[in-house]
This record gives structure tokens, sequence and C-alpha cells, in this order.
């Protein structure tokens, strides 16, 4: 029972990273784009804890919290490009 | 060691001294004296062989040089090699003494002169004395290579340096050619000893090697000997110094092809295509050169035709005295000896009369300024000597009586007439070609001769034409020619001496044992064929020399488009031409061009292997069974990749890439690799961030938003290599041979105490890999900072100009 509702919450969680695809792909603006990535990372965490406990492993709990922070940063890292044309500003 | 090798590499070890002796005595003393020992010493030391050789023994001496691959530096002193050591060391003495009076001590380079003399020497003495084939052919280079050092002299003259290249390009090309033929004659007789080979001759005969063997030996025989067509380097080589023409170009070197086709007659002789293209050869290259060198207005031009046309002589002689192996008939065999005898005994005649011949066009250069045969004439008076010498030489290479070469050219007479008398080879249908081309040949010898002497030092003195005032030569000038016409007399009177003590023994080397002696040379032996057909040169000879002025304007209406020279730089430009084509067709400098090349060899060999090997197909039932899960991941790949394939925005590609790049860590997950996922998860984000740097730095002119352009040869090309891939990994998915060695790892707590069995692999089981990856890293690093601070560095400087 708890496996197919595990199971039921990764289809979902599919069709929302396809849909973000969609949306990544589609655009129209970057910061469509950006978006739809950030929000493909939150739901590769969830898909990780679920097939985490699908599979009874705390092997993949590392990998959400990297997921985590990477999405992060990586979005900052997209939203400062975005909006100032450059990632990591020189000083002068 | 041995003394005698150690004998034979004097010329190297000279070598070495005479920097040093340069050095100190030059220009108080020519060191030309000095060298003069080196030839003396091993003339001398030949000579004490003539008697152990004319008893029949061959002394035989080796010295180890690689012996785990059988070659050692073995001399073997046979008559044949004996004839050619005392050739190139008697010959190799005189003219060292010709040209210390020859070349000046203040504007020569004496040193690399005389160098460059010693190594061809040596090489030269190498290539006659070495029983190895591969030894030969390392002296038989070393021969070429000094030729062209000694060619190019003078090489701020570009004629010089011409002439040496082409010298070069057809004696080197000659050379692998025979090298070729060497390795084969070696795979088919087991041994590459020439002692050996000709020891199991019979057996090589129907190897189906056999021909291709001698065909290439042949044509680097050829090429080296200056046989038709490859004659045309001889000419073109008279910008050497006049001592060294004499030495290497009519002497020495241009023997070298004569020797080995002498040397390997045992093996090859007695087969019709070794007879006709040795003897064919050698017949066309007697005509073309005799023909040739009538028109010549260089009298060093006339002499090299001359040789190039004596040297055709004496390939005939040796092709048709190839046929005493054909005949187990004692008669007929020995018959056919006297024509190699008569090979050799011109070889002897041709390098004595043509080394004086030489000598003296050296002299008249040398004191009149001049070798142009349009503004030399009366020197008779002024040089008697000289014209002396001229005189002998000349005659004895018209072939007249009392000279040496009145001698060979009368046994060749008779030799060419044979050829017509027997039934074999087709020889019934074209043996007469062999006589008609003997003396049309004869009667252009003899008047080139002619010209020679007479257009030289006959007719009228006009001191005005000449720059300085023309004296007789110095003495020492003098006395290398004149021993030389001394000689060429006294063959004439003794012809018994050296025939007996060389010759013999050397025709030896060339002709069955069994056949023995060689008949007895006479001046004069009755109102025979030979001495009609001599009797017939010399009226028609003189008949044509009086008409001259008449026929020769002749030689103008041949097009000069069909000269063997204009042929060959005709080639030589085409070859240029075409490879440059050829290279620039494919060398386009497009690093697409190049991708393409690399992708479809890798598409034709790969998958070209696959399909010729079977090794297509998968077998699919023992794959795991594809999870939603999966399928939904592989989806969003492909959509991605495709995405960042198609789009028109780089950042929607970036994005696109790194889409992929996330769902790889998720195919990480379902497959278990956290340690992979976590990795992966890291790069990706961080090469997401590089980038979109890079993206930033692009350069504003050229930024063009629009579509990559569809091509269907990289699309098709694109499509074959993921075929290929996808095939090659499902056919090696399905091709397992043995069982995985993961069972070892699975011990990694037993065996390196711990738990996680990829980190223990990568830092205990295979830690080596990991080093060199973390150097990688280092290296990317310290590029990349390199690259960015000199990068900065050279824009600054840029900006400051």
């Amino acid at each position: 029972m708890f496996e197919v509702l595990m199971i039921v919450a990764l289809s979902l969680l599919s069709i929302a990273i396809l849909l973000n695809i969609y949306r990544a792909v589609k655009g129209p603006s970057g910061a469509d784009r950006v978006l739809a990535l950030d929000a493909i990372g939150i739901n590769l965490i969830a898909g990780s804890a679920i097939l985490s406990v699908l599979l009874h492993t705390h092997a993949f709990l590392d990998l959400i919290l990297l997921v985590g922070i990477l999405s992060f940063i990586g979005t900052i890292a997209f939203a400062r490009f975005v909006e100032r044309g450059v990632v990591i500003e020189r000083k002068r | 060691m041995h003394f005698f090798l150690f004998l034979l590499g004097i010329p190297f070890l000279f070598i070495l001294l005479v920097p040093i002796l340069y050095k100190l005595f030059n220009p108080r003393v020519h060191i030309g004296w000095f060298v003069l020992a080196a030839p003396v010493i091993l003339f001398v030391h030949l000579f004490r062989f003539l008697p152990e050789v004319r008893s029949g023994s061959v002394p035989v001496f080796t010295v180890p040089w690689i012996p785990s691959l059988g070659m050692n530096l073995t001399a073997t002193v046979d008559g044949l090699s004996l004839l050619f050591g005392l050739l190139i060391t008697g010959m190799g003495a005189l003219v060292i003494l010709y040209s210390v009076y020859y070349m000046s001590k203040t504007r020569d380079a004496l040193h690399n002169f005389y160098i460059y003399l010693l190594l061809f020497m040596g090489a030269m003495l190498g290539v006659v004395f070495s029983d190895h084939l591969l030894v030969l052919y390392v002296f038989w280079e070393l021969t070429s290579i000094a030729s062209f050092l000694l060619i190019a002299f003078w090489y701020e003259r570009k004629t010089s340096r011409a002439g040496a290249l082409k010298a070069l390009l057809i004696t080197v090309s000659g050379g692998f050619s025979m090298l070729a033929g060497f390795i084969i004659l070696g795979m088919i007789s087991g041994t590459a000893s020439i002692r050996e080979i000709i020891a199991q001759a019979g057996e090589l005969r129907g190897d189906p090697l056999f021909v291709p063997a001698m065909v290439l030996i042949l044509v680097g025989a050829f090429a080296k000997s200056a046989q038709f067509p490859f004659s045309i380097w001889l000419p073109d080589a008279m910008e050497a110094p006049t001592p060294i023409s004499a030495y290497l170009h009519s002497a020495t070197m241009v023997k070298a092809g004569l020797y080995l086709v002498a040397r390997l007659t045992p093996v090859f002789g007695g087969t019709a295509l070794w007879f006709w293209l040795v003897s064919g050869a050698g017949i066309v290259t007697l005509l073309y050169g005799s023909i040739t060198a009538v028109k010549q207005a260089d009298l060093k031009a006339l002499l090299a035709y001359s040789t190039v046309s004596q040297l055709g002589l004496i390939m005939s002689l040796l092709g048709i005295g190839s046929l005493a192996w054909l005949y187990e008939n004692e008669a007929l065999a020995s018959a056919f000896a006297v024509a190699m005898f008569a090979g050799i005994f011109h070889l002897f005649n041709h390098s004595v009369f043509k080394g004086s011949l030489f000598m003296t066009v050296g002299i008249i250069d040398h004191e009149t300024g001049t070798r142009d045969i349009r503004r030399l004439g009366g020197l008779m008076n002024v040089m008697p000597v000289t014209f002396t010498v001229a005189l002998i030489g000349a005659f004895s290479m018209a072939g007249l009586p009392p000279f040496g070469g009145f001698l060979s050219k009368e046994m060749f007479f008779e030799g060419t007439l044979k050829t017509s008398a027997v039934a074999d080879f087709g020889l019934d249908a074209f043996g007469a070609v062999f006589p008609a081309f003997a003396l049309a040949a004869s009667v252009f010898t003899f008047v080139y001769c002619m010209i020679f002497v007479f257009k030289t030092f006959a007719g009228k003195y006009r001191p005005e034409t000449f720059k300085r005032k023309i004296h007789e030569a110095p003495p020492g000038m003098l006395i290398p020619a004149l021993l030389l016409a001394a000689v060429t007399v006294l063959v004439f009177f003794f012809p018994d001496v050296p025939a007996e003590w060389i010759l013999r023994p050397a025709s030896l080397a060339a002709v069955p044992a069994s056949v023995g002696r060689f008949g007895e040379i006479s001046a004069w032996h009755g109102f025979s064929p030979p001495l009609l057909m001599t009797a017939g040169v010399v009226l028609a000879g003189v008949l044509l020399y009086r008409t001259l002025e008449k026929w020769s304007p002749l030689y103008r209406h041949y097009p000069q488009k069909f000269t063997l020279n204009a042929i060959y730089v005709w080639m030589l430009e085409q070859y240029e031409s075409l490879s440059r084509t050829l290279t620039d067709r494919y060398m386009t400098g497009s690093a697409r061009h190049y991708l393409m090349y690399i992708f479809l060899f890798f598409i034709l060999g790969v998958g070209g292997f696959l399909l010729a090997s079977g090794g297509l197909g998968a077998d699919l039932a023992n794959d795991a069974p594809i999870g939603l899960f999966d399928a939904v991941v592989v989806v969003s790949i492909i959509l991605a990749a495709l995405t960042a394939a198609m789009t028109n925005n780089r950042i929607t590609a970036i994005v696109a890439l790194s889409v992929a790049g996330y769902m790889v860590v998720i195919l990480f997950v379902i497959f278990r690799a956290p340690d992979l996922a976590l990795t992966q998860m890291v790069v990706e984000t961080v090469t997401t961030v590089l980038f979109l740097l890079c993206f930033y730095h692009l350069p504003q002119l050229e930024k063009r938003m629009e579509k990559p352009k569809f091509k269907l040869t990289n699309f098709l090309t694109a499509a074959g290599v993921g075929l290929v891939v996808t095939l090659f990994t499902l056919a090696a998915f399905d091709h397992k041979l043995f069982k995985p060695i993961t069972a070892f790892f699975e011990n990694s707590y037993e065996l390196a105490g711990a738990k996680n069995i990829v980190n223990a692999i990568i830092v205990d089981f295979r830690g080596f890999d990991t080093l060199l990856e973390i150097s990688v890293l280092t290296a990317a690093g310290l590029g990349v900072y390199t690259l960015v601070r000199l990068g900065m560095k050279g824009r600054d400087a840029d900006e400051t100009e």
C-alpha cells in the first residue's frame, strides 16, 4: 500500500518535471527558464527522497542536501546573470 | 678487430684527423698531402692480397656488429672486390695528388673537401668489400650522401645545388628500391650474406618473389650507374670540382651499380629477364649516351655523356656474360664468360682512361678558364703534355690501337656478335640488335672522341679569346694524368699482366667456376669480324667527323620537350603541384572538416568492423525490466538534448544542457550510485556557471542570435556516430565473455577496512589512477590560471601600444 503511494507520488513528480522542462524549453524569457530549472531542482530533491524510501537506503540523503544547496546557488547565479550580465563581479 | 678491417676504416679515421690538420697547417701546407697517405696505405696493403686471390682463395674477415640480428661487418676479399678496392684506392691516391694542385689553399674549404672525399672513399670500400646485404646498403647510401656533398661543394652556385639535389633524389630513390630488393632477397633465401645466397642460388629460381627482388635491385643499380633512363643526374653532377668528377663520376661511384650487377650475376644470371634487363638497358644507354655526347659544347658534359655511354657498354657486357650461367655446354658457357671478362676488362680500362681525360679537362679549365669547346682551340703547342694525355685517353675511349680500349672494344664486338648466334631468350629474333646498336654507338663514340681532342687542341690558337696567359700545367697536375695514360698504353702491350693477376679472378666472381680461363687477349687475331667492325667504325667515324658541320644542326630539331631532363623537371613539377592540390583539398584548416574526417573514419572503421566481423546483434532477454521512472528520466534527457541542439538561443542551450545533467543525477540515483550522483550534481552546476561565464565574454560584433543551419552531412554524420555507438554498446553488452570481477572488491571491509566500496576502489585498490586524476585537475587549474594571467597581460600590453 505504502509502496503504491510512493510510486504514485513519484509519477506525479515526473509529470511535474516534464512540465517544468516544457517551460524551460518554451521560455519565453530567460527568467521563466531559470525558474523552471529551480523547480526541477526542488522536484529532484523530492524524487531523490522518495527513491531513497523505495530503495530502503540512507545513501542519498547527502544528495538531497547537496541538490538543495546547488539549486539555490545555481538559481542565484542565473539570477545575477540575468540581472547584471555577470556572475562574479571583479573587485577593482 | 682484425687488422684488415681496421685498414678499411682508415678513411673514416682520417676524417677525424683532417680538421685538426687543417687547423694546424693551413695555409702553410696543403693538407691534401696528409690525406694522400690514406689511399696509399690501403693500396699497398690491398696489393699484397694479389697472389693469394690469384691462387683462388677468398680471405674472409669478420668483426661482430649486431650479432643478435646476424649483422656482422664481414669483408670478403675475392677478385671482384679486390679489383674495385685497387681502383678505388689507386685512383683515389692519384686524384688526391691531382687535387693538391687543383684546389686552392686559400679560396677553397679544403677541410670540407677532404672530409667528403674520405667519407666517399671509405663508403665505397665498404660497398665493395661488404658481404652482408644490409651493410652493403648502408655504405651504398653513404656514397650517395658523400657524392651529394661533393657535387654541391661550391654551394654558393645555384647549378651546383640543383645538380646535387637531382643526383641525391635519383640515386637515393634507386637505393630505396634496392633496399626493398635486398630485403626480399634476404627473405626468400633466409640469409643476408651474399656468399650464402650465391651458394643456394639455384633453389631461389622458382620462388615467386625472385623476379620482384631482381627488378628492384636492378633499379637501384641502374640509378647508381646512370643507366637509361636514370642517367640524367650524371651530366648535372659535373658541377662538382673536376677531381671529384674524375673520381666519383667516372671511375668509382658510377661503377657501384656495375659491381652489384656483377656480384649478383651468380644469383640472377641465366634467366631471360635478367639478361634482357641488364644488357638491354646497357645497350640502349650506350647508344643514347654516345649520340647525346656529340652535341655537347661543354667538355665535362661531353665526358659525362661518354661515361654514361661507356657504363652502358659495360652493363650490356655484364648482361651478355650472364648467359654463361645458362649453358651446361662448356664451349658455349666459356664463350659467354669471355663477354663477362670483357666487361670487367673494359671497366678497368674505362676507369683508367676516363680518369685521365677528366684530369686533362680540369687542367684546361684551370689554365684557360673555360671548358667551352667553341672557345677552345689550338692548344696543342701550348700544352703539349696535356694534349698527349688527352690523345691517348680519347683514342683509348674510341677503341683504337695501340691503347687499352682497343682490346676491350674488340672483345665487346665479339660478345655482341655471339649473342645473335644462340637461340634462347628470343635472341634468334632480336639478337641482331646488339651488334647493330654496338656498331652505331661506336661510330658516335669515335666522333665525340675526335671532337674532344681536335676541337680543343687542333685548329688555330687564339690567345685573345682567353682571359689569362696560357701555359702548361704544373707537374703535380700532370703526373697523375700521365701515370694513367701510361697505364692505358701499357695495358695494350702487356694485357696479360693485369688479366692474369686481377681481371680473371674478378671475372670468376661472376661466372660459373667450371668455366675456368677466359681465352687469350690478343691485339691481333687475324681478319676477324670484330676487327672489320673496328675498321668500319673508324671509316664511318672519320667521315662523320669531317661532315660534322653539315649534320650536327640536326640535333637542334629534336624537340626540347622530350629530353629526359625536361621530362624529369616536368614530373617533379607535376608531383609538386599535384601533392599541393591534394593537400590543399583536404587540409582546409577548418576544424569542422577534420572532425568530419575523424567521425567518418570512426563510423566506417568501427561500424564496418562490426559488420564485417558479424558482431552486430543484441539479445535483450537478459536485460533488466524498464521502470516507469527510468523511462520518464530518459525521455527528459532526450527532450533536453534535442532542445540544446535545435534552439536558437544560447541561454536556452545552456539551461537545456544543465537539465540533461541533472537528469543524469537522477539516473545515478535510480541505479544506486550515491557518490556519482553527488559528484555529478556539483560538477554539473559548476559547468553551467562556467558556460555562463563564457557566454558573457562572447565578442559583441559577431554575436548573432541565429539558429544553427541544418546541414545534411552533419546530420548524417551525427546520426551515424550515434547509431554506431549504440550498436556497439548493445553488441558489447551481449558479448560478455567472462564474469565481472566485482566479487573481489566486495570484500573491501576485510581487505581495506572500508564500508564504502566506491571510495575503497578510488583510494585503495586503484589509488594510482586517482593520483593521476588529481594531477590532471592541478594541471588544468594551473593552465587556466596561466591563460588568464598571461592573456590579461598580453591584452594590457596591446592596449598601451
